[in-house]
């Protein structure tokens, strides 16, 4: 975010006049139209459709699932694991790129918090769904028990989820003062709604000063608290003994991976909002060159975390690493776990090498195909190690061996991605979504130095 | 084994003393309005108390071992609540530090073990405590059967990473879990190497019978859905000084069950007693992935000199028949 917001630079005509510019650009698709209330419909129906299955599942327990005794953990718990981790994003985009001086994300930042705020509050809501007895959640706080990681991961994902809020939040102060001055053929909620988040807002030198300071000591402890909950989400696995979570590197290649999809998932988001929200002009070819460059470098990260998890135990071949590693090297995994290495992470990064391949629409599908990647990759990590505990496992029925998701357990999982849609709609159609005070000062700066 | 009855909880004079102390108001209300009611009343009242007076007693032992005398029309059958199961559940039974042996050259699968336990704790035929699994480290080494219980670990690493602590370890050395507390996460499941735990993943068996029953910590009864279950080292039975289920139903002496304080342990299905240490000394005895560090309270004696044939490849997948 800029520093400096000097009186001088306020009070010019040339601010003044680019932020006419810049809001009638981005204010423009701010509000409720008639595409926003048949997308939240068509959101809402769907998404109520597969609470519906949750019912079932909350009638008749668990066993809905694909869940058994063997393989407890499945598509719930890998979900949970893929929305902490698309969650990061809006750290390494706001706070490393940012506090590192990379002036082209402003039109970013904002998005990428969106996404994080999105993901963030929804993981903290769809591991309820895996829960047996969602009806204690209180006693996580009435009983808690610090040596569990399960406490640890709640209290940084919550964590999180407030300073990314206010991270999205606080620098839009600003923008919705100049939105309640615009915006005046919303409806009243909506006005209104302006009218008390913009706290009285008067564009003051004074009051930008604060503001910079406050988003600066946010942006300082965003970063800890980022590592700290994916981190923590891989030691769900890693404090396990069991063959493939027991690893001693599962924070950094967790952390690692969380950037690939949290990345993939910014620039489908900003070719989304390039497109629908015609703004070519703030998002422009050359900031898709520069996330695809982004990308490359946590792509490249991550393969290299992954050629630790995965070679070291491959050379040693411990009796339970070797079981488990046939699994996904050769075995019933195989497809699924070369699929997602090639086509996920090595094929991508080969081709994004190409500044022909960093432009929109190739960086937006070469997105998806990784964000998809992503996904199962959490998959991968999740459910083939239980399927192989140190002791064998016998007397039980077929069916409780080997784990297949069920259709509920599919719906369910939809729905907190449905979810997530619905948190993005939201906070991109009805605020700003991108910082219209910042950019404008910028273009004001850059005309200043031309003259 | 030398496994003594406890005589009888603190809150059984808690109780009764409570209960006197109702009765007495109440009967105070009895005077009150027989006073308004006038003399005669009185006067019958004061029959009916002196009359009460000479009514039998009773010599009852409490748990401070006093010998005291109370009316016997106020003696009532003690019945634990949830609370004193849960509060007496999660301290165990002090001195007492539970250790089995299990002896894997006499067991033929009989699955004996699997099916008592089943009996007791209301459960499946698939769902279980105890498991008797085939084994075979390797190709050259010999076949054996071997009864897998919880390990009971001193070091338990469900016990760790429990948000709610809704499983716990006693001081006799037993891991619990309260199926009241428990919020289904399966982290224990998770972490546990020896794959002791089951899921409630759907309604109990036995719901609709014991739905009246009152939920004890120390038997997991009634079960509940969406919880962990497992393994008790059957706490219940410890309690009154009764050895295992499963130990008690081996019908090839294959469980020996005891206390390590006195060293001692006894055979379910010779009920002979013997030293713990020589025991495990001269057959070799070992514990189950002890690399782990979990430290567990059970005991292996290898499958030397096997006393039964390990019948041909044995049938590892449940059928409904079983």
């Amino acid at each position: 975010m800029r520093d400096t917001m000097t009186g001088q630079l306020l009070n010019s005509g040339l601010y003044k006049k680019k932020v006419d510019l810049v809001s009638s650009d981005i204010l423009k698709n701010v509000g409720i139209s008639k595409g926003f209330i048949i997308w939240m419909a068509f959101l809402a129906i769907a998404f109520g459709a597969c609470i519906f299955a949750y019912t079932i599942q909350l009638r008749k327990g668990l066993g809905v699932t694909g869940l058994r005794d063997i393989t407890s953990w499945g598509m719930y718990i890998a979900n949970f694991v893929f929305f902490v981790a698309t969650s990061l994003v809006g750290m390494l985009i706001s706070c490393v790129l940012g506090l590192a001086g990379a002036n082209w994300i402003k039109p970013i930042g904002r998005i990428a918090e969106i996404i994080a705020v999105a993901f963030a509050a929804v993981a903290g809501l769809v591991i309820i769904s895996d829960m047996g007895r969602p009806d204690r959640l209180t006693y996580l706080f009435i009983f808690g028990r610090v040596q569990s990681p399960i406490l640890w991961d709640v209290s940084v994902v919550t964590t999180y989820f407030v300073l990314s809020l206010l991270l999205w939040f606080l620098p839009m102060i600003p923008d919705l003062a100049i939105s309640k001055s615009r915006l005046t053929d919303q409806p009243g909620f909506l006005k209104k709604a302006y009218d008390l988040l913009s706290f009285k807002w008067v564009h003051h030198e004074a009051q930008y000063k604060i503001l910079s300071q406050a988003v600066r000591i946010l942006l300082i402890l965003v970063i800890p608290t980022a590592f700290a909950i994916h981190t923590v989400t891989s030691w769900l696995f890693a404090v396990t003994p069991r063959a493939g979570w027991d690893s001693t590197i599962f924070g950094p290649y967790f952390v690692s991976g969380a950037f690939v999809s949290g990345t993939a998932a910014v620039i489908i988001a900003m070719y989304f909002f390039r497109e629908t929200y015609n703004l070519r002009k703030y998002l422009t070819s050359d900031h898709f060159e520069k996330m695809g460059r982004v990308l490359i470098l946590v792509s490249v990260l991550y393969m290299y975390f992954n050629l630790n998890e995965f070679l070291v135990p491959g050379y040693k071949l411990k009796a339970l690493d070797a079981i488990h590693l046939k699994e996904l090297f050769s075995g019933k995994y195989a497809a699924l776990f070369w699929g997602v290495q090639l086509f996920g992470l090595v094929i991508p990064v080969l081709l994004m090498l190409f500044r022909s391949i960093r432009k929109p629409l190739p960086m937006m599908l070469i997105s998806i195909i990784m964000l998809a990647a992503a996904w199962l990759k959490r998959f991968i990590i999740v459910v083939p190690p239980q399927a192989h505990p140190f002791l064998p496992v016998q007397n039980f029925p077929a069916e409780w061996i080997i784990y297949k998701p069920t259709l509920i357990e599919s719906l369910v999982t939809v729905a907190s991605m449905l979810l997530v849609l619905i948190i993005i709609t939201v906070l991109s159609k009805l605020f700003p979504v991108m910082p219209i005070w910042e950019l404008a000062a910028d273009e004001t700066e850059k005309e200043t130095k031309k003259m | 084994m030398p496994l003594k009855k406890k005589k009888s909880e603190k809150t059984k004079i808690d109780e009764i003393l409570e209960s006197s102390r109702r009765d007495f108001l109440k009967k105070v209300g009895i005077v009150g309005a027989a006073s308004v009611a006038g003399g005669a009343a009185i006067y019958s009242g004061y029959r009916f108390e002196k009359a009460k007076n000479n009514e039998d007693t009773i010599k009852v032992l409490t748990e401070d071992n006093k010998l005291v005398e109370i009316p016997r029309d106020q003696v009532k059958d003690y019945k634990p609540g949830l609370k004193v199961f849960q509060t007496r559940g999660r301290e165990g039974i002090k001195g007492k530090k539970w250790v089995m042996v299990i002896d894997l050259s006499r067991c033929r699968n009989a699955r004996k073990c699997v099916n008592a336990c089943q009996g007791a704790h209301h459960l499946r035929p698939y769902e279980y405590h105890i498991n008797t699994l085939a084994m075979q480290e390797s190709a050259n080494t010999p076949e054996y059967f071997m009864p897998k219980p919880c390990q009971h670990c001193d070091n338990p690493p469900c016990v760790s990473v429990c948000p709610v602590d809704a499983t716990f370890k006693r001081q006799d050395g037993i891991v619990l879990i309260d199926n009241e507390r428990c919020i289904g996460c399966r982290f224990c499941m998770a972490a546990c190497p020896y794959s002791a735990r089951m899921f409630h993943w759907q309604e109990p068996s036995a719901t609709e019978a014991d739905k009246d029953k009152q939920y004890n910590v120390e038997l997991n009864v009634p079960q509940k859905k969406g919880t962990i279950s497992k393994c008790l080292f059957s706490a219940d039975r410890l309690r009154e000084g009764l050895l295992p289920y499963c130990v008690s139903a081996c019908p090839n002496g294959v469980f020996y069950f005891g206390d390590e304080n006195e060293n001692a342990v006894t055979n379910g299905t010779t009920k002979e007693t013997v030293d713990l240490k020589e025991l495990l000394k001269k057959n070799g005895g070992y514990r189950l992935m002890a690399e782990l560090g979990t430290k567990p309270r059970v005991y292996y004696l290898p499958p030397k000199n096997r006393l039964f044939e390990f019948k041909k490849g044995p049938d590892t997948e449940y059928k409904e028949t079983t």
